[in-house]
């Protein structure tokens, strides 16, 4: 069921259509691979981990099918008023940390962006609703020249994912985010 | 079946081949098997290649796996109680995810979000079949199959709470034991927000490589236990096992026995009373009319003085089908658990047997069993449990879909 690849191309294409006509009429000379707006993706084990409230993330592996070089830049979903693209570090104390990462996920033609426990991540933040074990969390990617793509994600029990958030100076981590206050804590918008 | 190599000769062949293709290599292995080979007996070929490992069945299909699919050695039952609160809604969720895990792990590779996907690479015939007890299809809102509830008390039993019943059941099972406890935990991790652990109950035959696959099994009363029992991907079989009602159609139940086997008064009882209480030889399980295991045993044949050869009490004279739907598949393991109290040891038999309906085909026949069979003697069952196992799934489907959808 959920083994099998999110048929993202299709949607994608379809969404991109008005989009990449526009940039090519206006990128004639464009060499940079950025500028492409034909997002071309297979996305495959998406999940997210599931809470009742507070910060939670979205993990998968999605694979630029495409001949270009594609950025991930944002997401969104119903689940969350907040959505951040994230990485992980080790802090000096050899504890994880995660944080925003400036200038989202680039992924070269043929390459797969991995976004796992420890690792990068889309970080969902101010959830309200329980997100609950086995059901579907859509989310919306965004690349980078406006294409859109949707992932099906689903809900998963997951205990580990704990780093600590250093977003601002509230601190606060997935495993505690229910009792770690309300959005604001967590909005991330002055970083 | 024709008798084994030894009889044939073929033995010998198979002898030469190994001494002379594996060369000096096998060292400690040839010097094991000199002595059996000098006493003219089938020498065994040591299985390194770690081709079982990689067997793996497939979880999508009108059937779930681990019912038709041959037995593995190892095999572990897991019975869950749902929480408070859990809905279809929740149990749609449930399914899905479990029926997921499921499909990755008999694949040989980790679920979705597996902590631990290095242990799963080995599937070894890893196969997994779920289960719903009443109270699972009641928080469905379903329609109850009238068989799916316990079974009638029997004047034999001994019921422990402790092995019986249960909303959900996981039956896990494998060549590999590390497999099936990385697959149970993976599976329970997943439903823990939706049920809790009632019990499970290990169980396991010869394992894999030790004899040819499809040697009948032995129960640790040294009985050669599963002879007379309808072969998979046979009418018969199909008949037997296949529900074709509603939505379990394509499924079938389990009935889960758990039997004591009392050892220590067991060894009190010389071999020809041994073989006398089954109505089979106990070392080749022929039947006492017979020579070969495969033999009809002759239930009219008597003996001078004038007894029937197999006693009408004996267990298969008993357990013998009187009309002809008493049919069951019997697919059972042996347990050893730790003893408490004074014996030396704690066995029996997750005695597991399928059928389309578990009142028609499998009561009658332990109705009879209840009323006479001398094995009754030396066995009390501890445990009872009734599943409903409802029909496999496609992908992009799951178990559970056709009571759920
Ligand atoms: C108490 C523990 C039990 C032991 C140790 C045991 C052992 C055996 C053995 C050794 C045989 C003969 C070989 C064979 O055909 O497999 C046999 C046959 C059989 N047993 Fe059991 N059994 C037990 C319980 C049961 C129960 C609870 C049932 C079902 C209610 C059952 C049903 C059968 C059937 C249907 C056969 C085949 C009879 C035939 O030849 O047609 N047994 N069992
Ligand atoms: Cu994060």
């Amino acid at each position: 069921m959920f083994t099998v690849p999110t048929h993202a191309r299709l949607s994608a294409v379809a969404v991109l259509a008005a989009a990449s006509l526009a940039a090519c009429a206006s990128s004639d000379d464009a060499t940079e691979a950025g500028s492409a707006t034909n997002v071309d993706v297979a996305i495959v084990d998406a999940w997210t981990k599931a809470t009742d409230s507070g910060m939670t993330a979205t993990f998968g592996e999605i694979t630029n099918e495409g001949d270009e070089a594609i950025t991930l830049i944002a997401a969104t979903t119903d689940a969350s008023s907040m959505v951040e693209l994230h990485e992980t570090s080790m802090d000096d104390a050899g504890g994880m940390s995660m944080s925003e990462k400036d200038g989202g996920f680039t992924i070269e033609a043929g390459d797969t962006l991995v976004l796992e426990p420890g690792g990068n991540h889309i970080m969902l933040m101010g959830v309200t609703d329980p997100i609950e074990a086995g059901a579907d969390v859509p989310v919306t990617l965004e690349f980078e020249g406006g294409g859109t793509v949707e992932m099906d994600t689903v809900a998963k029990d997951y205990t580990g994912a704990n780093e600590e958030y250093v977003g601002d100076k509230d601190h606060g981590s997935m495993e505690h985010s229910g009792d770690a206050g309300s959005d604001e804590d967590h909005s991330g918008n002055d970083h | 079946m024709t008798e084994p190599d030894a009889s044939s000769g073929h033995g010998t062949t198979r002898r030469r081949l190994l001494f002379g293709g594996a060369a000096a290599g096998l060292g400690a292995a040839v010097a094991l098997t000199t002595d059996r080979a000098a006493a003219g007996q089938a020498a065994p070929v040591p299985d390194t290649t770690g081709i079982n490992g990689a067997v793996a069945h497939l979880f999508h299909g009108a059937h779930q796996s681990g019912i038709a699919t041959p037995v593995a050695s190892y095999a572990s039952f897991v019975a869950l109680d749902l929480n408070a609160g859990i809905n279809r809604e929740a149990l749609r969720r449930l399914m899905r995810v479990l029926s997921d895990d499921a499909a990755r792990l008999m694949e040989g590779r980790g679920a979705l979000a597996d902590t631990e996907p290095e242990l799963a690479t080995v599937p070894a015939g890893l196969t997994v079949t779920f289960g719903f007890g009443p109270g699972f299809v009641k928080r469905a809102d379903g329609p109850t199959p009238a068989w799916l509830a316990p079974l009638p008390a029997f004047g034999i039993d001994d019921l422990n709470e402790a092995y019986s019943d249960g909303d959900l059941l996981l039956l896990v099972s494998a060549d590999d034991q590390v497999t099936v406890a990385h697959a149970v935990r993976m599976l329970l991790k997943d439903a823990r927000s939706f049920a809790t652990l009632k019990w499970r109950q290990d169980g396991f035959r010869r394992a894999y490589g030790s004899e040819v696959s499809g040697t009948t099994m032995r129960n640790l009363f040294g009985q050669v236990d599963g002879t007379t029992n309808p072969n998979p991907g046979t009418p018969t079989f199909d008949k037997v096992v296949w529900s074709t009602d509603g939505w379990m159609a394509g499924g079938t139940s389990l009935v889960l026995r758990r039997i004591r086997l009392n050892l220590d008064t067991w060894d009190e009882v010389d071999p020809t009373g041994r073989s006398f209480s089954v109505g089979r030889d106990i070392s080749t399980g022929a039947p006492l009319t017979g020579s070969r295991e495969s033999d009809e045993p002759d239930f009219e044949a008597t003996t001078p003085a004038g007894h029937t050869v197999i006693s009408p009490v004996s267990h298969i004279a008993r357990s013998r089908p009187v009309e002809p739907h008493e049919v069951i598949f019997r697919r059972g393991y042996n347990y050893d658990v730790p003893p408490s109290g004074d014996g030396v040891s704690e066995s029996g038999l997750l005695f597991a047997s399928y059928q389309a309906d578990p009142v028609r085909q499998f009561v009658p026949i332990q109705r009879r069993l209840d009323e006479a069979d001398l094995l009754n003697t030396w066995t009390t069952p501890i445990g009872s449990a009734v599943f409903a196992i409802p029909p496999g799934c496609s992908a992009g489907g799951y178990v559970g879909e056709t009571l759920l959808a």
